[in-house]
């Protein structure tokens, strides 16, 4: 995890998607110090580099995602105004400011705040899947604290027996929102996996490419019927869990930040990426601008029984 | 004749004949065995695939039927025991019953949960629960009780097009008791609808001393506290069974309710917090009556198993009876 990386070669599109997260994050953050932005969020800072590798890889597939799904949602989706109206709830939300940061849908894309839920829906749409026989899968974003739950377990089961299309991207950044993973997890990931005859594969790695090259024959095998499968990011977490709530020592997270794809990447090629950063920065400058000037999310229709 | 179970086999067996996207998922629901009420016997061995045993995994199969339902299919699912809901709750309240409107639109989801509920067959106390109460006043989460008054076909129909999720309560003690054929139910009671009110009468011309709002699985308890009242106190009942107990369709009930001598809801829930205390306060806010409304509930208890123990604590015809026959004989 920590370990020290060579620097990153990253294609231009998928820097500018990177730095983009990185930045639409951060004014996050900024915007909660300022009190312009109500509720709660939990910023992917470090982690964007997931997404943005397994977005070309799941065009056409149903995505999962959960609490820390703004990354998951910005490399599929070319929304950040949709995304960032629904957070600070004005016009133009992607869900008209009723389900906040933590729940997002679109046709093919959900995301909701209970850990563990999705599991077992992401196998309902995976059957779903099977059942039309279109090669399509099921993908459901989870972290290593989510492994605590239950209905994670019920769910790997279903989609094991009945060899669903079903892909866990569990995103394992060492910590659940306080608790360091070595005290919540007993065994390992790839043991609960190997307990289901599930097909697992770990990746250490944050180079975009190297991830699309290994995880793409992997959900080649799912779609054609394979059973589902598991993969397992070690990745890092350098924001708090969610605002100002980050228990960990200075030290572990200057480690971290020193292990970032950041830096590695703009080592390589400093003047394209700074090229690339500024430009980025602009455009969440301009959607911030966009967005916070405009009118608040309108009226709540409410539920049936309250309209009938 | 036609038994309570048959037609609830033969409304599934119809369902999924007219809707090539209806699903059934839950324990020991395939053939031969059928589920363990064997209202499921048949649907494996014509809709494999569609129509699933699963494992013992309430919270999963629950979840994998939410899938279904947002991806747009009809999805049935059968709890074993009402009991066993619980296990499942977080997939029914906090997924399929608020996604249906807290992505800022509605979305579709034909769930129907299924679930045998009840005492009377000494059980005990986690084989025996009636659930409703629990799982009033989630939005856009319905609750339906299986009644003999009304054919089930219809009901899931109903609970389809809703197109949000809904529970469906079956008290297990109704599977071996027979449709009316026709409106008559005995040689006392006939019955008719208002709306979608079932209503057990024994003479409609005559003034009614007693207005009793009752479950399905609670009308042949009510028949028989009913009778007595006729034939004992010359007191005339009539039993509105309702066939969804949340949210209440109680506008064709407003004449019946100002003009009945007293209003009384019985349940099989044991007592507090209850679908009657709910369903007694949605009166009162509509109607001026002239008496309180009765309540008539199972104890305030765990179901025990021994029978002699279970009928201290569960609703019975006596219990209504006691409850109902208060004032000077006529
Ligand atoms: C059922 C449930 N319990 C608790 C929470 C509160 N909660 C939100 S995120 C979180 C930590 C999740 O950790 P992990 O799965 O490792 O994901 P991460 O936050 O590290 O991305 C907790 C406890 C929740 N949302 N749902």
């Amino acid at each position: 995890m920590a370990h020290p990386a060579p620097p990153l070669v990253v294609a231009r599109a998928d820097l500018a998607a990177l730095l983009f997260i990185r930045h639409f994050e951060t004014a996050l953050l900024e915007l909660f110090a300022q009190g312009r932005v109500a509720g709660t969020t939990h910023t992917c800072l470090g982690q964007e580099y997931i997404p943005v590798a397994l977005a070309p890889l799941l065009a056409g597939d149903h995505v999962f995602s959960n609490h820390r799904g703004h990354g998951h949602y910005l490399a599929r989706y070319d929304d950040p105004a949709g995304l960032l109206a629904e957070i600070m709830g004005r016009a133009g939300g992607v869900c008209g400011g009723v389900g906040g940061s933590q729940h997002l849908w679109r046709p093919d894309y959900l995301s909701t705040g209970v850990q563990g839920q999705s599991v077992p829906v992401a196998a309902g749409v995976a059957l779903h899947l099977q059942q039309s026989g279109r090669g399509q899968l099921a993908a459901a974003f989870v972290g290593d604290g989510t492994f605590g739950e239950g209905a994670v377990y019920e769910g790997l089961n279903l989609a094991a027996l009945w060899r669903l299309p079903l892909v866990l991207f569990v995103e394992n950044n060492g910590i659940a929102q306080s608790t360091p993973t070595d005290r919540q997890l007993a065994g390992t990931i790839a043991g609960r996996a190997a307990a289901f005859g599930i097909a697992y594969a770990g990746v250490d790695t944050d180079d975009v490419g190297e991830i699309r090259s290994a995880v793409g024959p992997l959900l080649a095998a799912v779609r054609d019927g394979g059973g589902p499968l598991i993969v397992e990011f070690r990745t890092r977490r350098l924001g708090p869990h969610s605002k100002g709530d980050d228990s960990r020592t200075p030290a572990e997270l200057a480690a971290l930040r020193s292990a970032d794809w950041y830096a590695r990447t703009r080592a390589l090629d400093p003047v394209t990426f700074d090229e690339i950063d500024e430009r980025q920065r602009a455009r969440m400058a301009a959607v911030l601008a966009d967005v916070a000037n405009r009118e608040p999310a309108g009226q709540w229709a409410g539920t049936q029984w309250a309209a009938a | 004749m036609n038994r309570v179970a048959d037609d609830l086999n033969a409304a599934l067996h119809k369902l999924f004949e007219a809707d090539p996207s209806a699903y059934l998922l839950g324990e020991d629901v395939a053939d031969p065995y059928g589920g363990a009420f064997k209202i499921t016997k048949g649907l494996t061995t014509r809709f494999p695939g569609r129509v699933r045993a699963t494992p013992i995994s309430e919270a999963g199969f629950t979840g994998v039927a939410c899938g279904l339902a947002l991806t747009g299919n009809t999805v049935i699912v059968e709890i074993m025991f009402a009991d066993f809901l619980f296990l499942a709750l977080d997939q029914i309240v906090n997924f399929a019953a608020k996604s249906v409107s807290m992505y800022g639109r509605r979305l579709p989801m034909r769930l129907i949960v299924r679930c045998p509920t009840g005492g009377r067959r000494g059980y005990g106390a986690t084989h025996s629960q009636s659930p409703q109460k629990h799982l009033i006043g989630v939005p856009d989460l319905a609750i339906y009780e299986l009644s003999p008054l009304h054919p089930a076909a219809a009901v899931f129909a109903e609970m389809t097009a809703a197109a949000i999720p809904c529970l469906f309560v079956e008290d297990k003690s109704l599977y071996g008791e027979r449709l009316p054929a026709g409106d008559r139910l005995d040689d006392l009671f006939s019955f008719d609808r208002l709306g979608t009110h079932a209503r057990a009468y024994a003479d409609r011309s005559l003034p009614v001393d007693h207005l009793v709002l009752a479950p399905g699985g609670m009308l042949g308890r009510t028949l028989a506290a009913a009778r007595r009242l006729l034939l004992d106190r010359e007191e005339n009942t009539q039993i509105v069974v309702p066939s969804r107990l949340y949210p209440l369709d109680l506008d064709p009930l407003l004449p019946l309710l100002t003009a009945a001598g007293r209003v009384s809801v019985v349940e099989e829930s044991t007592a507090g917090g209850t679908w009657g205390e709910h369903v007694a306060a949605r009166i009162n806010a509509a109607v001026r009556l002239r008496h309180p409304v009765t309540l008539v509930s199972s104890a305030d208890s765990i179901i025990p198993a021994a029978p002699q123990l279970e009928a201290q604590v569960v609703a019975g015809a006596d219990t209504i009876y006691a409850a109902l026959a208060t004032g000077p004989l006529a």
